[in-house]
């Protein structure tokens, strides 16, 4: 295996440069000297063929997205869908990502939309162009395109003419509106969709080679650490300006109002001067309330009366027999990028460019244009693979951090990288949330009645166009202040059962101190553990089988089909307590609207250590038509472990002062020690619509574990994370 | 406070005009222009920055360079043998193992150090060896996958 020498000779031919250590060369954003000139980039529209799909010279094809690669695989998974619809081999098949010179706004890569959203416009466009090739080929040789049948790139008769998609073409662009009506494959001709295609990526990846912003090294750039302020809305009394001003290497500080960040040739030099900055700065400090142990007790007597997201239940429910309560809570949690977010920007000749991980480009484009009153025509957001985000984390504001110290420092490309503790300490979290669960249930195990009653801040606060969304925007000496509202569906997102009996919702919006957004699945996470933990306390309420009676209240076939063969793949009847060890399971659709996704955690109790080990986790989904099989495991393993760690392990701590959870060792996450066994089934439906699958593991594995656990332990767990010291030990023991 | 400082990287020795209380991460990725060991903490928490230090997998982000010289640095560079990938390499594409691949380098670097002393690691072996590298994607069951079957194509190639 090698990197591919001929993408690497394109790039020389193409800049007429070598840039410096960029060894990899990935296509859209190793082109500095050309980054303000946009002259390649005549944007024609969401509707035409040529802005997703175009034929090179080089006779290769290459894709266009506007969505981002985050880990997720989206590349390999767009690049399949193009190649199967064009009837070309993966190999011919290149794809451009979020590039506001290059590609479409597709506004924000999250909410698991990017195969529902781009793959169609994709797969569409593709269709479009095998048409267009197919009736310029049959017109060329009198005949009909039914006739034509096409194969890897090349456009036959039977037993006649044949000519490749460059010929047909003759060097003329793909010129076409996207019509949708253009004839798709059917399902059942696939060759390469539903593959597990393997991701180029991985070889870049275990050989060190660049891929991620962090490893940008542009000509003349110099390097920026941001002095963030020591807690939220601390305001900078004095700063050793000359001092750090004097360090070796340090060209210069930048301050405005309360935005502090120290200049260098090179890195070191910038951290020296950050120390210098953080030991000799003075602020005033703000105190944050309320006090954590008293937010949710805040929470829960808020006295608002909130908004009613759906209600079915009729006047006399409370009549219908004895009520059941119970509350939970889910504490703040972060993204936790192991990368800490990093930006490139360069101010030439009043022309911005700025490199960025950020999961939307059009929008950072917009939001950095309103901080720095720019004309977004000026302005060109290029993005470029950060470390894994899981939404909002500090990709925008490391941008805006670098926007700005370019505009005050034009000429060289900027890089700013953040430190571990700015992004511990600075990324918006996902919110804290409180629920107050009733139900009532008959002894045959029917649900009479529910009543869900949240509370929740904001799960989605990202710059879209509004520079009050940016940190450092707040601490300007002309602060542009944060505008909280817009989107509050975040907050119950899944909290409306998919099962049907009665049911009243309600949403309580809670402003907490802490500054909250995106963070994979939204409110899906903790109304998904609340609602299957609720579901199995009713069942053992009742004498039901929790698995029964989840069945008994879906009227989705294909969820119950998750369930079933999860059930059959662990055994459920005969495994589901055995000594110590229990199995719990729980189900969700994401969003009511995407992937299927069933799970069971196994979970072993050790009551002489008083402690519980989570053994093995065992997920079904059902994702509609898969696109990369291995694409789809390996997202939804990762989910799998990823909210483990959440429920096990994530609490941010503050106090009074700020921030307490600010390094790996004040917020562990799950390491290998603690890694359970993961087994992943997928039920294919090529027939199907694709459905969006990164984030439907997030909410059924916190209550799978709590689950897991009652049947372990006999303890009912229903504040995250789930800690061993909140187990009854006694019970167990008796 | 700028002085020579002689590296010895990935078998070649490199003088250095640098502050010799530069932590080894940052002239490994901006003066010798290697891009493998990557930053993720600078305190030694997380394993981001993992390299070959007498062929040990140690983090580089505190480790100054001055306390470095003499020491035989290695970086996930150095593993391939021109295009001959390393078997720890080929089995993580085999296993497709990553996801955003950031905590990648020290997955691997930390495989290589662990196969040199244990080529036959059960997976709680695996699982220490790796202990010391976060990954937030959650990856690691593909990452104990990988080691494994990096191990047995040793085994196989020294037959």
């Amino acid at each position: 295996m090698k990197l591919s020498d001929i993408n690497r000779r394109k790039f020389l031919k193409q800049s007429g440069q070598v840039l410096v250590g960029f060894n990899l060369l990935p296509l859209a954003f190793c082109t500095p000297n050309e980054a303000n000139v946009m002259s390649d980039f005549a944007d024609k529209g969401k509707n035409a063929v040529d802005s997703w799909i175009r034929l090179n010279p080089d006779g290769k094809v290459t894709v266009l997205t506007g969505k981002m690669e985050l880990g997720q695989g989206i590349k390999a998974a767009l690049r399949q869908i193009a190649a199967e619809e064009l009837d070309v081999g993966m190999d011919m098949v290149e794809i451009v990502i979020a590039d506001t010179g290059k590609t479409q706004d597709e506004r924000y890569t999250a909410g698991s939309n990017s195969i529902e959203g781009s793959g169609k416009t994709i797969r569409n466009a593709a269709a479009e162009a095998r048409r267009i090739l197919l009736e310029k080929a049959a017109g060329n040789w009198n005949t009909s395109p039914e006739e034509l049948s096409i194969d890897k790139g090349m456009i036959s008769q039977p037993g006649g003419k044949s000519a490749s998609f460059w010929d047909v073409l003759q060097e003329k662009s793909l010129e076409g509106e996207i019509t949708e009506k253009a004839p798709k494959k059917d399902p059942k001709d696939y060759k390469v969709i539903g593959q597990p295609v393997p991701r180029e990526d991985i070889l870049a990846m275990v050989t060190g080679k660049s891929l991620y912003v962090q490893d940008l090294r542009l000509p003349g750039m110099i390097h920026a650490r941001v002095m963030r302020p020591p807690s939220y809305g601390a305001k900078l009394i004095d700063f050793p300006k000359e001092e750090v001003e004097g360090l070796p290497g340090v060209i210069k500080t930048v301050k405005d109002g309360s935005f502090l960040a120290v200049l260098a040739e090179r890195e070191f030099d910038a951290i020296k001067g950050l120390q210098r900055l953080q030991m000799g700065s003075r602020w005033e400090e703000k105190t944050l309330a309320p006090p954590q142990d008293e937010l949710y007790e805040k929470m829960f007597n808020s006295h608002d009366k909130g908004d009613s997201i759906e209600d079915s239940l009729p006047s006399n429910w409370q009549e219908r027999g004895e009520i059941l309560e119970a509350a939970y809570t889910r504490p703040f949690q972060m993204h936790g990028s192991i990368g800490p977010s990093c930006a490139i920007a360069q101010m030439e000749n009043g022309k911005l460019t700025v490199w960025s991980h950020t999961q939307g480009v059009y929008p950072m484009k917009r939001t950095i244009a309103d901080l720095l009153g720019m004309s977004e025509d000026n302005i060109r957001v290029i993005g470029v693979p950060g470390s894994g985000c899981y939404g909002h984390n500090g990709a925008d504001d490391a941008g805006a951090d670098a926007a700005l110290l370019a505009a005050a420092h034009p000429g060289p490309p900027i890089r700013v990288q953040w430190m571990r503790m700015d992004e511990h300490s600075w990324e918006p979290y996902g919110s804290a949330m409180a629920f107050k669960m009733i139900g009532i249930v008959d002894s045959a195990g029917n649900i009479e009645a529910w009543r869900t009653e949240l509370w929740s801040d904001a799960h989605s606060a990202r710059p879209g166009g509004k520079a009050g969304h940016f940190i450092a925007a707040n601490t300007l000496e002309n602060p542009r202040n944060f505008e909280p509202g817009g989107f509050s569906a975040g907050s119950y997102r899944n909290a409306v059962p998919l099962y049907g009996f009665p049911r009243e919702i309600v949403h309580h919006d809670f402003s907490t101190p802490l500054r909250t957004s995106a963070m994979r699945g939204l409110g899906a996470y903790g109304n998904v553990f609340a609602l299957e933990s609720f579901m199995d306390e009713l069942a053992h309420k009742s004498g039901a089988d929790p698995l029964e009676m989840r069945l008994k209240h879906l009227h989705d076939e294909r969820a119950k089909e998750v369930l079933e063969m999860l059930a059959e793949k662990i055994n459920w009847s005969s495994n589901r307590k055995k000594g110590n060890q229990g199995w719990g399971l729980a189900f969700a659709k994401y969003k009511n609207a995407a992937s299927y996704f069933a799970v069971a955690a196994l979970v072993e109790a050790d009551p002489v250590n008083k402690d519980f080990k989570l053994q093995k986790m065992v997920g079904v989904i059902d994702a509609g038509q898969t696109i990369n099989l291995d694409g789809l495991k390996n997202q939804t393993e990762g989910g799998m472990i990823q909210s483990a760690s959440w429920t096990l392990f994530e609490e941010v701590k503050y106090d009074s002062q700020g921030i307490v959870s600010n390094t790996w060792a004040s917020y562990p996450i799950m390491r290998f020690s603690h890694v359970p066994e993961i087994e992943v089934h997928v039920i294919d439906r090529p027939e199907e619509e694709p459905l969006g699958a990164g984030e439907a593991a997030q909410g059924p594995v916190s209550a799978a574990i709590a689950n897991a656990i009652f049947e372990a332990t006999g303890s009912r767990l229903r504040d995250l994370p789930l800690k061993p010291e909140q187990i009854n030990w006694d019970k167990l023991q008796s | 406070m700028i002085k020579d400082v002689r590296l010895n990287v990935n078998g070649k020795e490199h003088t250095l005009q640098i502050d010799p209380a530069t932590p080894l991460l940052y002239p490994l990725r901006n003066e010798l222009e290697l891009n493998g060991p990557k930053f993720g903490c600078g305190l030694e928490q997380c394993g981001s920055c993992m390299v070959l230090l007498d062929g040990m997998a140690e983090p580089s982000c505190m480790r100054t360079c001055s306390s470095l010289e003499g020491v035989e640095i290695r970086t996930i560079e150095s593993l391939a043998d021109g295009e001959k990938l390393d078997p720890i390499q080929e089995a993580f594409i085999e296993l497709q193992a990553a996801q955003c691949g950031y905590c990648v380098n020290g997955m691997v670097i930390s495989a290589k150090s662990l196969l040199e002393k244990n080529p036959n690691p059960a997976d709680e072996e695996i699982k220490e060896g790796l202990q010391r590298v976060l990954c937030r994607c959650g990856t690691h069951s593909r990452f104990i996958k990988a080691v494994r079957l990096a191990a047995e194509k040793m085994k196989s190639t020294t037959l």
